[in-house]
């Protein structure tokens, strides 16, 4: 398929994995920012592919993963409120709350339904104006526009059943806040190419310059994502920590400024807390106060019971790349994709679903 | 003259009523104005308690399946044909041939009978191309807001004629795995007409019968060791459950695999992947690894199987695994889907 087999194809991959061991003196550790790559480093075996040198971590760029408990909480109790349409995009379905999803939700007889785009959400309420919709805004800056048009379209109809409940989350913050860490070990970023079709590249640079690590805008099908590493190494090796877009067919540097406006006029910047990472300044997204009438944790009142996270679950550690998955003591026993202790198992874009549906070779190879 | 028994024929703008599951003169009328003439047969004619039926001489495979799939109607069939094609497949799957088939309707209140005569019409027309009989059947109606249009349930009986015993069990290390088409069609036809698609799809159902291209190799005589359907939950789970069963590490190679660019556009966007959508009109055939260029030429040599392919390998004993090598060149595992699929945020 066009713009699909030539970022898959086995000779170019081949290319940059030449190009890569050329230029590696010593060893470097990379992280991707986004779940997307994680899953196609795994999918495709990338990692094993690479030279020994590179060390490639896998960072928080899931927003099913780092979607925080209380809001799944929020979500829940919202869905089970009689008479309430709760629509969410499918995969944040399975992720568990403090009791329970949104799957078991709606088999206990919650009407959730799955869309594909939050203009169906706003269909969907202008179909049933004797019923409250409320959609699930979750989300890196990748999904800010749609969601902010949703809201946008809303209003211009004067619909009043229909709201938002916002758990959107930003890239650059969250940078800083890993590269911060005193434990930090990332030395070169590929940084989300989606998120910057958005938002461009400005804010990395003064990232890049202060922390003196390279930022490489990345793409997500392996070649692309090899292309990426590659740039980062050659920073590395000669010293250099500069923004560059190795995703070119799709990101510019001043991003897409329609969208970037939509996201303005309707969302500001937040505090936002991280599951598993706590609570990181301006790293989210929320409603400005002219869209207060379609903020659904204004319209619903706070479940009173406070969430606990499962104290077994290391997302944290995992989502900062201090862990690999493997690592944790109850991951693919009491952790796994039918029960996920944690986020990070749910997604197919979590780092624990990817290394539990992709790398149990070793474990399982073994005859029984 | 009680309303329930009042004999007026169903006309095209009419629905069901409880009624027709009532025993009376509706329901006779449901059968023998609707069902019988679309599906007569001398088995079926008499309309007995049941069908008292000659078989040929051998061993009986008997199988059964429901069907509830939404929408009744998708591009490339519909409940009907799935409910013929799904049993008589399931059958070709034991190495049979198909001879018989039951069908159970359960039809909701306020069904419109155009739509039950389409179904009929689709359930006739399959068992045709499949060369089967529907002999017995039994219908019943359930309240309003308590069906989904109409639930079908079929039966089936066919006369083995695999030479030797088939099944997860015989499959061993050598052993060659060949798909009988594309995979992936059955289900992205569905979900591209269900609600909440916002765009519009060329891609239709793979669903036909797949019972003529095993006899094909049968007749050929490739040593057969196993044959799967790969329907719900598609090839991926199909090869874990024979991986398990076996004992056995199965090794795909994903540039060997059959997918049209329209179904792997179809799950680009939603985020699936096609390992695990399903089929309903192919067949997943493990054969000695010696036969496996002829079955593939068997089988290609069929209009109804021109995208055959050897999708993988049976590698080595195991605890039962099924990986995939890349086309870059990396190896993943290949785990049964957890749940359903859901469609990715970004």
């Amino acid at each position: 398929m066009k713009y699909l087999e030539e970022y898959r194809d086995g000779a170019a991959a081949q290319d940059y994995l030449a190009a890569i061991r050329k230029l590696v003196t010593r060893p470097w550790t990379l992280m991707e920012v986004c779940g997307g790559q994680t899953h196609s480093i795994v999918r495709y075996g990338l990692d094993e592919l690479l030279p020994s040198e590179i060390t490639l971590i896998h960072g928080p760029g899931c927003p099913v993963c780092v979607t925080p408990i209380h809001l799944i909480d929020r979500a829940l109790a919202i869905a089970q409120t009689p008479g309430v349409i709760f629509a969410s995009f499918g995969d944040m379905l399975r992720v568990p709350g403090s009791s329970t999803d949104l799957l078991r939700a709606r088999a206990a007889g919650a009407d959730v339904r799955i869309v594909y785009s939050p203009l169906d959400a706003v269909a969907i309420a202008e179909a049933n104006p004797g019923r409250q919709v409320v959609f699930f805004a979750v989300g890196f800056e990748t999904t800010a526009p749609a969601n902010a048009m949703a809201v946008l379209l809303a209003s211009r109809k004067g619909l009043t059943n229909f709201s938002v409940l916002v758990a959107h989350v930003r890239v650059p913050p969250a940078i800083e806040a890993i590269l911060s860490s005193p434990f930090c070990k990332v030395q070169g970023f590929l940084a989300a190419g989606h998120v910057c079709t958005v938002m461009g590249t400005d804010e990395y640079h003064a990232l890049a310059a202060r922390y003196r690590v390279p930022i490489v805008v990345t793409g997500f099908e392996p070649v692309d994502i090899l292309h990426g590493v590659a740039k980062v190494v050659r920073q590395l090796e000669e010293g250099r920590h500069e923004v560059e877009i190795a995703y070119g067919r799709s990101v510019r540097p001043e991003g897409n400024r329609p969208a970037q406006q939509a996201v303005d006029e309707v969302f500001e910047i937040v505090h936002r807390t991280w599951r598993g990472l706590g609570e990181i300044p301006a790293s989210g997204l929320g409603l400005r106060a002219a869209f207060a009438a379609f903020d659904a944790e204004q319209r619903y009142p706070e479940p009173g019971a406070p969430a606990a996270e499962s104290p077994d679950c290391i997302a944290g550690l995992v989502l900062q790349g201090l862990k690999k998955p493997q690592e944790c003591g109850v991951f693919g026993t009491r952790c796994t994709p039918e029960h996920p202790l944690g986020a990070p198992m749910v997604s197919s874009e979590g780092a624990c679903a990817a290394y539990y549906l992709y790398r149990r070779r070793a474990a399982a190879a073994a005859p029984s | 003259m009680s309303g329930v028994e009042c004999p007026v024929p169903l006309g095209p703008g009419e629905h069901i009523l409880l009624a027709h599951g009532g025993g009376g003169r509706l329901t006779r009328d449901l059968i023998e104005k609707e069902l019988l003439p679309a599906l007569r047969n001398p088995a079926l004619e008499p309309l007995a308690d049941g069908a008292v039926l000659d078989v040929p001489p051998g061993r009986l495979a008997f199988t059964t399946d429901s069907f509830v799939v939404q929408p009744l109607f998708f591009p490339g069939g519909d409940i009907g044909t799935l409910a013929v094609n799904g049993t008589v497949n399931d059958l070709a799957m034991c190495g049979a041939e198909p001879l018989y088939l039951s069908l159970g309707l359960i039809l909701e209140e306020g069904l419109a009978v155009a739509d039950l005569r389409r179904v009929v019409a689709s359930i006739a027309q399959a068992a045709r191309v499949a060369r089967v009989h529907v002999v017995t059947g039994d219908t019943k109606v359930v309240e309003r807001g308590k069906g989904d249009g109409v639930f079908v349930h079929t039966s089936g009986v066919g006369v083995v004629r695999a030479k030797g015993p088939l099944g997860a069990k015989e499959v061993r290390p050598g052993d060659a795995v060949l798909v009988s088409g594309p995979i992936g069609q059955h289900g992205v036809a569905v979900m591209a007409v269900r609600d909440g698609l916002a765009f519009s799809s060329p891609i239709r159902s793979d669903c036909a019968p797949v019972a003529d291209a095993v006899m094909a190799l049968i007749d050929a005589g490739v040593t057969l060791r196993c044959l799967r359907d790969p329907t719900r939950g598609g090839v991926a789970s199909a090869l874990n459950e024979i991986a398990a069963q076996a004992a056995v590490e199965i090794e795909l190679q994903e540039p060997a695999l059959p997918v049209t660019d329209e179904v792997a556009g179809v799950c680009e966007v939603l985020g699936l992947d096609p390992l695990y959508v399903a089929c309903e009109g192919r067949f997943l055939a493990f054969v000695a690894g010696e036969d496996a260029e002829r079955a593939v030429e068997v089988l290609r040599g069929r209009e109804d199987c021109r995208g055959a392919a050897r999708i993988a390998t049976v590698k080595r004993a195991s605890a039962g695994l099924v990986t995939v090598r890349t086309g870059i060149g990396g190896v993943r595992v290949v785990d049964m889907l957890s749940g359903e699929q859901l469609p990715r945020i970004c």
